[in-house]
């Protein structure tokens, strides 16, 4: 075996230039394809974790009749009391937090301006609340007695030309239906690096929202975090009760799942394309081997070799190709992908918010899994190009092959 | 006792839909330890009778029996066999594999008959003493002249104590004196070992050491005479 891959060695650098070439396709495929794959495990990652973390929570709990796309503060949608729940939810061990929201519509005008906008009441103090926390790009963040603060997203105070201290007009729909207007104090600004988000939220306590729209002693919802995501299923069915809907962070990402689940498959697809066209360029350099070695195969077939011999000394060539190549490229794909994942690719508010929330800036991710199998599936797909050629070789009647050119 | 019969082997090769008859009804048996020649000008059948002996080729309708074994039925992998075993060959043009060194193109055949490494070396370095090539032992065949090479194809020839060597025109590319001196070294293993050398040429320097010339004309042997064999 290890005299297959001297001989191997050796042929390759008959034309070093043609090997290296060839060598360095692969190379720069394997590197593309592992940066591929790390932009859309950071893309994915990134969508998952914004998601989750300002969006819907790992676990929601509802009253049966609330639909999250009304935004209604009608008592009949909203759960009462719900402190009561959010103590006997934290007890569970894979609780990380739970805090109540209540989420409406309203408009936030300035001057001439209005802008439409989800209001969310929070408590200050949950740790629910980080992101939007560790996001203060200035003043300061909420507390549960401010009667007068408002918290607006990066985006929005830009685009509205408010500054912490500055006043806005916020109406919102109350409760029994009507429509309520008050003025409040921007008490701070924050980013999630999530335009599309920032955009389009706003922030007061709990207890001002509730007084504010009418909702009273009543909250859109529990907002549950847990330690592991994974856990969702076993915590939701550990709280359902009578009148609620628990909604896991799968159920209500759908689309996220889907699309997550389908990254895989169009990794796997995009490999397969680029790798196909990689293949060729190896089939190419080993069938241009096998025409200048004819005489060769032929004296080799003279002495004895056999058919199955011949096949391993070209995938021995072959494997050699791909080894090299696919080294060489995986260091650039995870040079790459280091680089990148550090500073991130800026794409900017991408236009997209509901289900799927994605930040500013995508920091590509390489799994040592998904560099593991990409090598792996160019290593294959490399060896199994070479057996075209090979069998070519072993194929040739010694007689014919001898009086080939060399 | 015989290491090769032929009977009435014919070979007729297809170009299109032109047939050409490269032998025609040939009979011929090859004694152990023989020094034969197969002489006749080009398009003769020469080369073609020497790849039936050397189960390089089929014969169209014929026998050919190496070492008692009936080869006629045996498929491509039982031929390569047959021929890792048996058989040596040196052909005209200088056949080395030529990334290999002159050592490894001689232990190419002992690798392919599954030798250890001890085996090999004594064996390899047995041979290249045999034709005069210690100071090349790590030379690859550009590195070597013409001679040079011959020699070595030569030693890669006997690697598996062969019964037949088979030759093919080995000094039309040499010089006299490399000629004479490849002659000289395949005469003088001839009566060391006893292995059968059959070649396929027309070069009286080749003749003159045969010791039975054979010879053919349009695919039919026309005379078969033993000689002394100068050596």
């Amino acid at each position: 075996m290890l005299n297959y891959f001297k001989i191997a060695y050796r042929n390759l650098g008959r034309h070093r230039r043609r090997s290296i070439l060839s060598g360095l396709a692969l190379a720069m495929g394997t590197a593309l394809l592992m940066f591929i794959a790390a932009f859309f495990q950071g893309e994915m990652r990134s969508s998952m974790e914004t998601t989750l973390r300002l969006n819907t929570g790992h676990i929601q709990v509802q009253d049966a009749d609330y639909d999250p796309d009304k935004l209604s503060v009608a008592w009949e949608y909203l759960i009462e009391n719900p402190q009561q729940a959010v103590v006997q939810i934290e007890a569970l061990e894979q609780v990380q937090t739970a805090t109540p929201r209540l989420m409406a519509s309203g408009i936030v005008s300035v001057l001439d301006e209005s802008i439409g906008v989800q209001i969310m009441g929070i408590v200050p103090d949950s740790e629910a609340n980080d992101p939007y926390r560790d996001g203060l790009v200035s003043g300061e963040f909420l507390t549960a007695d401010d009667r007068e603060g408002i918290l607006i997203g990066y985006p929005l105070a830009e685009s509205l030309g408010l500054e912490v201290g500055d006043q806005l007009t916020l109406l919102v729909n109350t409760s029994d239906g009507d429509v309520d207007e008050q003025n409040f104090r921007v008490r701070g600004v924050f980013s999630t690096g999530t335009s599309a988000y920032d955009k389009g939220i706003v922030f007061l306590p709990l207890a001002k929202a509730q007084a504010f729209s009418g909702a009273e002693n009543h909250a859109s919802m529990i907002f549950i975090l847990l330690h592991d995501r994974e856990q969702a299923d076993a915590v939701a069915d550990a709280i359902q009760g009578e009148g609620y809907q628990v909604k896991t962070w799968s159920e209500m990402n759908e689309l996220l799942v889907l699309v997550n689940d389908f990254s895989n498959a169009y990794l796997m697809i995009i490999n397969l394309i680029v790798l196909g066209v990689t293949a060729t360029v190896i089939i190419n350099t080993l069938l241009m081997s096998v025409f200048e070695r004819t005489r060769e195969i032929g004296i080799l077939t003279a002495i004895g070799m056999k058919g199955r011999q011949i096949i391993a000394l070209f995938l021995a060539e072959a494997s050699l190709l791909a080894l090299g190549g696919i080294a060489f490229g995986s260091l650039m794909g995870w040079a790459l992908s280091a680089y990148f994942g550090k500073v991130g690719i800026y794409f900017g508010d991408l236009g997209i918010s509901g289900d799927m929330l994605l930040q500013d800036r995508i920091y590509p991710y390489l799994t040592f899994d998904s560099a593991v199998n990409l090598m792996i599936t160019a290593f294959i797909i490399t060896v199994l190009a070479s057996i075209y050629p090979a069998r070519m070789a072993s194929r040739m009647e010694p007689v014919e092959a001898l009086h080939g050119s060399n | 006792m015989e290491v090769a019969k032929l009977t009435d082997v014919t070979r007729v090769y297809k170009i299109g839909e032109v047939e050409t008859r490269a032998l025609n009804g040939v009979s011929i048996t090859i004694g152990s330890g023989e020094f034969t020649s197969l002489v006749g000008p080009s398009g003769s059948g020469k080369t073609t009778l020497l790849q039936l002996i050397g189960c390089l080729d089929q014969p169209t309708s014929g026998r050919v029996v190496i070492n008692g074994k009936e080869t006629t039925n045996l498929n491509r992998n039982q031929r390569a066999d047959l021929r890792k075993g048996t058989i040596g060959f040196v052909f005209q043009f200088f056949a080395l594999i030529p990334t290999l060194t002159a050592y490894e193109n001689v232990e190419m055949p002992l690798l392919l008959n599954g030798k250890n490494p001890a085996e090999r070396k004594h064996r390899v370095m047995e041979l290249l003493e045999a034709v005069d090539l210690m100071d090349r032992v790590h030379h690859r065949p550009d590195q070597l002249s013409g001679g040079q090479q011959q020699r070595v194809a030569v030693a890669r020839a006997l690697a598996t104590n062969p019964t037949m060597i088979l030759a093919d025109e080995p000094t039309a590319n040499l010089d006299t004196t490399n000629g004479e001196q490849i002659m000289d070294i395949m005469k003088k293993l001839n009566h060391e070992t006893g292995v059968t050398f059959v070649f396929a040429t027309h070069d009286p320097r080749v003749i003159k050491h045969a010791n039975r010339v054979v010879t053919l004309q349009d695919g039919l042997i026309t005379n078969d005479s033993n000689t002394n064999g100068k050596s």
